[in-house]
């Protein structure tokens, strides 16, 4: 289904092969402009930043500008841009677009997979294409037949004269379209044409993926290609006192050693030959940058800040007032705390790099194509269209791959080696040396009326920053989005809210973990809702439906009545079993689950029996099936972390370094998970992140309903125990 | 130079009788199926079968497989009905873990056709999944086990 990522100019050249017929679409400061592939060769004013091209043979290939990494997108953007095509789905494949600035997200003005946006951000411009094409193809057919084009109709790869029944291949026509002018504004239909848009389709990788064919990065091979590996240190900052390069040099297979940026190379036949003489080199590094660093000192460092002031990020009505004595019927506050989490992709971090003279070429499961293009033109010294980068399937991003530094790494080490490289990272270097989530602390203070309605929340987070260092650009006004994300746009109705944040700084590399700030948010806002509601004597899903009265509350208040109602909310449970709640909102898309759940005291285990799942993405869910998909992986990769995972620290650096020390949830302790799509809320939202953050809650709620224990730490099984 | 034997397919290699099973085969056939995930036998994504049993390929020195049949992600015929169930239940994501989730399948399946959920649940908990598809897999070997009974 999919072929190796193609340049633009190879791209143009294969869609006009056998006289094809392509379709670029430009995003210009005036919106969008749609042209001809030829057109966008002729005049580079133009930037192309998406493609249909349908062959003589009648074969769609869908250029795709965001990296497939399971959540299907190779599968839905396609599907927008077949739909409005009218094509054959048989017929339709797709391939990764090349790095460049012609394919960057025109909301994000970057080549970026990631913020749960990739079908939000192109629904329109791919439908445009498409409509554009299919316009174009029954012009051409009206004009074969010379009748009016109102008498033709696209169906299916084929344009169609309805009063004759005459047929003609989209195959047959696309010599004769592709002579024609591109409509600008082209029809889009209406959501009761849509022929595949709302169906659950099967998804184009699957098969290839079933059968061992999809090219992963890991399973790039180019010719002379060598092995690489970096000896890296224990703790953070530490750089090398001494090694035994000769050691290293003579161990079977080993063509270079040499130092780079974060440790020493080591460049080989294979890449055990690079582990083996890894160990040869017998590095010993100094202290670091803070040998201090571990568990007990960093949760001294997040309980400290506590007491601490930050900036605020949002200060609505007066909440201090709302605390004060004979102010409010219930008030409590309470403080929790989050571990750091790895990302823990089943492909480890890898990238396949050939530097030459006059070109760069980089195979790699990337989710940020801009960052590795501009990397390795800083490296190289080259012209970005010197540069071209292959992106490959990625086994797993979750945010991981939108950090580009293993690719940094494989560029340096192929520019020094002086021949093609593939960098592997082994899995405790994957582990150790993560861009973590953060851990997080916080503090909240909530008030709620007589009558059971929210009047004053007060929260503090202690967070280090992520966008401060990651793009700086995104920083508002002092404030990192991402720590505060979740709580300044709770859909609850809260008169006055008070949210600060203060930074905490340490040398733990950190990133955007699949729903970045909204996975510890997300847990403490929920949690305290629950604790909240047991204060103020409410039932947890009335509480929370109580602050969901105006009309804008419609789709949160629905999605909590349905989680509620499908799992039996209210009626006697099953015996030894309880339920919590949860709901959130994050990257425009609202969720709410249901957690049933057992907790085994003695041994302080818990299990999760099913979660029902309500979510609204909008209007619009482009496959079902991918969406209940990635609502699946969300619940489960969120209840992992809830459960068991945590990276711990000591001697300044990481000590967590493989699934027997990073407790990923396996096949044993995965619910049954239901997932039912609402569609009350007008806008497009995400669906990677968004069915993250409420699982975490809903179980540590259902864990308070069973045992009357409430853990306000994670991983709740180690916090469990802990209380034993 | 040893000789393996792959898939039915008979290969000489010339590598040092300690490597692993798993680079052997990626490195020097070029059968890229079967994944590195862990090189430590805790996730399961380099699952092969040898003489038929399901074994962690990352932790198999290639010296201890001479002479038995070895059999990989691509040696599984496309239309095994654990592959079609995969299919079927659209089971992947990302796909990484997937060839060595349907290796384990398939060796659980030709040693118990009708597994229990219980059976699946032991048979499948070494391979893990990061995308968390385990729902799916259930349903699918639960699927492929009714069309090999």
């Amino acid at each position: 289904m999919k072929m190796k990522g193609l340049t633009r100019r190879e791209f143009i050249k294969y869609s006009l092969a056998g006289a094809g017929f392509a379709i670029a679409l430009t995003i210009t400061p005036n919106g969008y402009r749609i042209l001809k592939a030829e057109e966008a060769e002729a005049d580079s004013r133009f930037h192309p930043n998406l493609w249909i091209s349908i062959a003589e043979d009648g074969r769609v290939t869908i250029i795709i500008n965001k990296s497939e990494m399971g959540q299907g997108v190779s599968t839905a953007l396609p599907m927008t841009a077949a739909d409005e095509l009218d094509a054959n789905w048989r017929l339709v494949s797709f391939v990764e677009a090349p790095a460049g600035p012609e394919y960057r997200d025109p909301v994000m003005g970057l080549q970026l997979t990631g913020g749960s946006s990739s079908v939000k951000d192109m629904y329109k411009p791919f439908r445009m294409a498409g409509a554009a094409a299919r316009t174009m193809l029954i012009s051409a057919a009206a004009r074969t037949w010379s009748v009016p084009e109102g008498e033709c109709e696209a169906v299916s790869g084929t344009v169609r004269q309805a009063k004759t029944g005459r047929v003609l291949t989209y195959g047959e026509l696309v010599k004769k379209a592709s002579a024609l002018p591109v409509p600008q504004k082209p029809a889009l239909k209406k959501t009761s044409q849509f022929t595949f848009i709302g169906r659950p389709l099967a998804r184009l990788d699957i098969p290839d993926k079933v059968n061992g064919a999809a090219v992963f990065g890991m399973d790039i091979s180019v010719p002379g290609m060598l092995y690489a590996g970096i000896a890296r240190p224990p703790a953070y900052g530490a750089k090398p006192l001494s090694y035994n390069r000769e050691a290293a040099l003579k161990s079977p297979g080993v063509v270079k050693v040499f130092p780079v940026p974060h440790g020493i190379a080591v460049v080989a036949d294979g890449i055990e030959d690079v582990w083996k003489a890894i160990r040869a080199l017998n590095v010993k590094w100094d202290k670091g940058a803070s040998p201090e660093l571990d568990n007990k000192t960093l949760r001294k460092s997040f309980i400290e800040g506590l007491d601490k002031r930050g900036p605020v990020a949002l200060d609505r009505g007066d909440a201090a007032k709302a605390f004060l004595p004979g102010a409010a019927h219930v008030r409590i506050e309470a403080a929790y705390m989050l571990p750091y989490l790895a990302h823990v992709t089943m492909e480890p971090m890898d990238c396949t790099a050939h530097v030459r003279q006059d070109r760069c070429d980089i195979w790699v499961p990337t989710q940020n194509q801009t960052g590795v293009l501009q990397s390795a033109a800083r490296i190289t010294g080259l012209q970005t269209d010197r540069i071209h980068v292959h992106t490959t399937y990625l086994g797993g991003g979750f945010g991981r791959r939108g950090d580009f530094g293993y690719a940094t790494e494989a560029v340096q080490i192929s520019k020094l080696a002086g021949a093609p490289v593939k960098l592997i990272w082994s899995r405790p270097e994957d582990i150790k040396y993560d861009t973590f989530r953060p851990g997080q602390s916080c503090r909240i203070e909530g008030a709620v009326d007589s009558g059971g309605r929210l009047i004053s929340w007060s929260h503090k987070v202690v967070v280090p920053s992520i966008f401060e260092h990651f793009a700086p650009q995104m920083m508002k006004g002092g404030i990192d989005p991402a720590a505060v994300s979740g709580i300044v746009d709770m859909d609850y109705e809260i008169p006055n809210l008070h949210v600060e944040w203060v930074k905490l700084e340490n040398p733990i590399p950190i990133g955007f973990w699949r729903s970045v700030g909204n996975s510890h948010n997300g847990f403490t806002i929920e949690s305290f809702m629950d604790e909240l509601a047991h204060a103020a004597n409410r039932d947890p899903v009335e509480f929370r439906l109580a602050q969901l009265v105006k009309k804008r509350h419609l789709p949160a208040m629905r999605l909590i009545e349905t989680a509620a109602e499908k799992a039996g909310w209210g009626k006697p449970p099953k015996k030894g079993q309880a339920m919590g709640i949860a709901y959130h909102f994050s990257f425009g898309t609202r969720v709410a689950q249901v957690a049933e759940v057992s907790v085994d005291e003695k041994k302080g285990s818990i299990t999760v029996h099913k979660v029902v799942c309500a979510i609204d993405c909008g209007p619009v869910a482009v496959n079902p099936s991918i969406l209940t998909a990635q609502a699946t992986g969300g619940i489960i990769m969120g209840l992992s972390a809830a459960l068991g995972e945590r990276i711990d620290f000591k001697n300044g650096g990481t000590i967590t370094s493989n699934f027997y020390n990073y407790r990923e949830l396996r096949i044993s302790h995965a619910p049954e998970i239901e997932v039912h799509i609402l569609k009350n809320q007008k806008t497009m939202g995400g669906v990677g992140e968004p069915p993250l953050p409420p699982i975490a809650p809903a179980v540590a709620n259902a864990v308070f309903a069973a045992t009357g224990k409430r853990i306000r730490n994670l991983p709740l099984e180690p916090e469990l125990k802990g209380r034993l | 130079m040893i000789s393996l034997k792959v898939n039915g397919k008979t290969y000489r290699v010339d590598v040092p009788p300690g490597r692993m099973l798993l680079w052997v085969i990626r490195e020097k056939l070029g059968l890229t199926g079967t994944k590195f995930g862990c090189g430590m036998a805790q996730c399961g994504a380099c699952t092969v079968h040898v003489n038929g049993r399901a074994v962690r390929s990352c932790v198999t020195p290639v010296s201890s497989v001479l002479g038995k049949e070895i059999v990989t992600i691509e040696g599984i015929p496309k239309d095994h009905p654990v592959k079609q169930a995969w299919i079927a239940e659209q089971v992947p994501q990302c796909g990484y873990c997937q060839p060595g989730q349907i290796m384990q399948a398939t060796a659980l399946l030709a040693s118990n056709p009708a597994p229990t959920e219980a059976d699946i649940v032991k048979a499948m908990n070494g391979n893990l999944c990061r995308c968390g598809t385990y729902p799916y897999i259930k349903r699918a070997i639960l699927r492929a086990s009714r069309r090999m009974r």
